[in-house]
């Protein structure tokens, strides 16, 4: 199959879903500019002229409110942040005004709208421009929250999010953008709130979002040489979550770590072990363990950002301790880092 | 009581307009005589004094147009939908009402008619009529969009930045400040930074409009005329109007005797009520008593018809808590 990046196949699905639907029109800081967010929203003020992808002044509170009136009156605005860290200041209208106002209208009320933001990592981006506030949204009822980790999840969720009735978050990891993998060419949908086993075990569950996921898979890589078989789930929509195939996949090993691209406490991570402490305490052969951020502001240095951020290392070093194993040889294994940019395969 | 000027507009149009304020006030004043039954348990921010701003700018609007409230809703919501019968039936938390009840008098939304919401943050809703702004000058070329909120809510970040962005993309957008001089017990006094609103939205690259006349038919007027400017020169208006809040800022009693209120003030705006002002025009342009008293009449039944109705109407069931936290498409 055609082999296409994460920010080419999210530049694919925005063009295809414009061409698809007139109402649809993609706005944000520098969104026409061209760089295009990643590259991204390259091309697209170009083809569809600037009513339909156009720049805003720096105003996230008022832009975000006008997504909600554009989208009362059937239109499908998506919003997008080059920081998902610029979110906060659009939280009164997404959590005061959008995520509620089908509700408070009597349910009829389509709120057809996405607000797309770039999170994590990138290199020193210290502790303003590297959030990933996963639990700021699930935590709010009436909205829709997805973190893809593969270009073919990012087109085919994002364009699930567009055609969404509801305000839908959209959080994209950064280095995500240059990852490669296999997406179709056709425009389609995957649903949201169906989750993916990116890799199947019987030994340990291992659930991880967005970047994460590409840290699992590759820690799961490395733990299968040394013949230790963890499942892999990607929630892909962290609300409402697809707890289904996680109860079951737990059921079957006994044992569950959670690996979360975010601080844990309060966390998504802190979900999902409450609700799979719930469903399956009889069979949980051990305690969950959570990884994620550490419980700091992200710093700038280098070297602490490496003990800031949990990599595949940090899986593989959690998972050898929930199973009673030594600690293997790594000398020598290819970490990911934002120098050593890793294309495929996924 | 100050004499109004005669009308310069049809005999219809200015018996419509007394309709639909009386229809406000009369609304009101059930709520006023009714809330201590504690039947209605929502907040009430009361529109009494208020009303000729939104029955002035939403019969200008004419149906051609959306508006979205500050939580000071029930002018607006009547004005723009004529519905009191949804009225009340949400204020009562009934399935009659907008919202099953789970909106309250806050949140009062009716949008198929134009009116896309209202809302307890103050200044929050002024950017979502810039959106339907925006929507409506690709979809519907000539309907606009307004937003209502008090001189209070201009003290707000995003009232600025939503200025700035309508300004510079040129939308239909209507900004309609109620200047009752009040946010809360506060003054404006106290609160700007700056001597005179209107002087610094005139640096904006939009039209501003200003009256202080509280007569319905005046505003209507001017309403009228930042529409058809806005239409052709393509940029927003911005319309203050001053007014004055006759009730405490929540709940439904008098207050004349706090504090922060002046007695002159209260009499000045007293003698030139809206309500009053309108209907001694119908008079005086030789409509007769017997005829208005009949008009009201038949307002104030009807009224009572729709607070019957919402008292016979049900509560939601518990099956309807968990309803329209998602949208679920046909
Ligand atoms: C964001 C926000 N801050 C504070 C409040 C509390 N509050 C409710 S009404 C009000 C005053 C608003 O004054 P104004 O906008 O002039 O409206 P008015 O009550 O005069 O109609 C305040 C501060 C609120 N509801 N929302």
């Amino acid at each position: 199959m055609r082999r296409l990046n994460f920010a080419d196949a999210i530049n694919e699905c925005l063009d295809q879903e414009m061409a698809r639907d007139p109402s649809v029109f993609v706005y944000g800081i520098g969104v026409p500019d061209f760089k295009g967010i990643f590259g991204t929203t390259v091309g697209l003020a170009e083809k569809y002229g600037p009513n339909r992808c156009f720049d805003t002044p720096l105003a996230e509170d008022s832009m975000t409110g006008f997504a909600l009136g554009a989208a009362l009156k059937g239109m499908r605005p998506v919003h997008t942040h080059i920081r998902a860290d610029f979110l906060l200041l659009t939280l009164n209208q997404i959590v005061n005004m959008i995520s509620c106002h089908n509700y408070m209208t009597g349910g009829h009320t389509a709120v057809p709208l996405v607000v797309r933001a770039i999170i994590g990592r990138g290199w020193g981006q210290g502790a303003q421009h590297s959030k990933s506030l996963f639990s700021y949204f699930t935590h709010i009822p009436g909205l829709k929250v997805v973190a893809p980790a593969t270009p073919r999840d990012g087109k085919g969720l994002l364009a699930a999010a567009i055609r969404d009735n509801n305000p839908v978050v959209f959080l994209e990891h950064r280095w995500l953008h240059w990852i490669e993998g296999e997406v179709p060419e056709e425009s389609y949908e995957i649903p949201l709130g169906v989750a993916q086993i990116m890799r199947p075990g019987s030994d340990l569950t291992l659930v991880a979002t967005s970047w994460m996921v590409i840290e699992a898979v590759h820690a799961g890589k490395i733990l299968a040489d040394s013949g230790i078989n963890v499942e892999i789930i990607d929630p892909r929509t962290l609300a409402p979550m697809d707890m289904d195939p996680i109860l079951a996949s737990v059921r079957k090993t006994g044992r569950l770590l959670i690996a979360d691209y975010d601080w844990l406490n309060s966390g998504l991570s802190a979900e999902i072990a409450a609700n799979v402490g719930a469903a399956c305490f009889g069979t949980l052969k051990q305690p969950i363990e959570r990884i994620g951020f550490a419980p700091t502001p992200c710093p700038t240095v280098r070297t602490l950002e490496n003990h800031f951020y949990p990599n595949a290392e940090t899986i593989i070093r959690t998972v050898e301790k929930m199973l009673g194993r030594p600690p293997m040889d790594l000398t020598g294994v290819d970490f990911f880092s934002h120098e050593r940019r890793f294309r495929g395969p996924l | 009581m100050t004499a109004p000027s005669a009308s310069l507009l049809s005999a219809d149009l200015s018996l419509s307009l007394y309709k639909t304020l009386y229809m406000t006030r009369r609304c009101e004043e059930t709520i006023v005589r009714i809330y201590p039954e504690d039947n209605m348990k929502t907040p009430m921010h009361m529109s009494m004094g208020q009303e000729a701003v939104s029955v002035g700018v939403c019969r200008a609007i004419g149906g051609n147009g959306d508006v979205i409230a500050s939580y000071r809703s029930h002018a607006t919501y009547l004005a723009q939908t004529e519905d009191h019968g949804s009225f009340f039936g949400e204020l009562h938390g009934r399935t009659n009402g907008t919202a099953d009840g789970k909106s309250g008098s806050m949140h009062l939304a009716d949008i198929p008619k134009g009116m896309l919401g209202s809302t307890g943050i103050v200044s929050a809703g002024i950017p979502v009529a810039m959106g339907a702004a925006f929507a409506n000058k690709q979809k519907s070329p000539g309907r606009v969009a307004a937003a209502f909120f008090g001189d209070g809510a201009t003290d707000e970040g995003v009232f600025w930045e939503t200025l700035n962005a309508s300004c510079a993309m040129k939308l239909p957008m209507m900004f309609v400040c109620e200047d009752n001089d009040l946010a809360v017990h506060t003054r404006k006094s106290e609160r700007q930074g700056f001597n005179s609103l209107v002087e610094v939205v005139r640096k904006y690259k939009c039209d501003v409009y200003e009256d202080d006349t509280n007569d319905v038919e005046s505003i209507y007027a001017l309403t009228r005329k930042a529409i058809e400017k806005m239409i052709s020169s393509g940029q927003p208006a911005f319309l203050n109007i001053k007014t004055y809040r006759y009730l405490e800022p929540c709940g439904t009693m008098q207050d004349s005797d706090a504090p922060y209120r002046r007695a002159e003030e209260d009499a000045y705006w007293k003698g030139r009520d809206c309500v009053a002002l309108q209907r001694k025009r119908l008079l005086a342009s030789g409509l007769a008593e017997k005829d208005l008293l009949k008009v009201e009449g038949d307002i104030n039944a009807a009224i009572e018809k729709s607070v019957a109705a919402a008292k016979a109407a049900p509560h939601p069931g518990a099956d309807l808590l968990s309803y329209g936290v998602f949208y679920e498409t046909p």
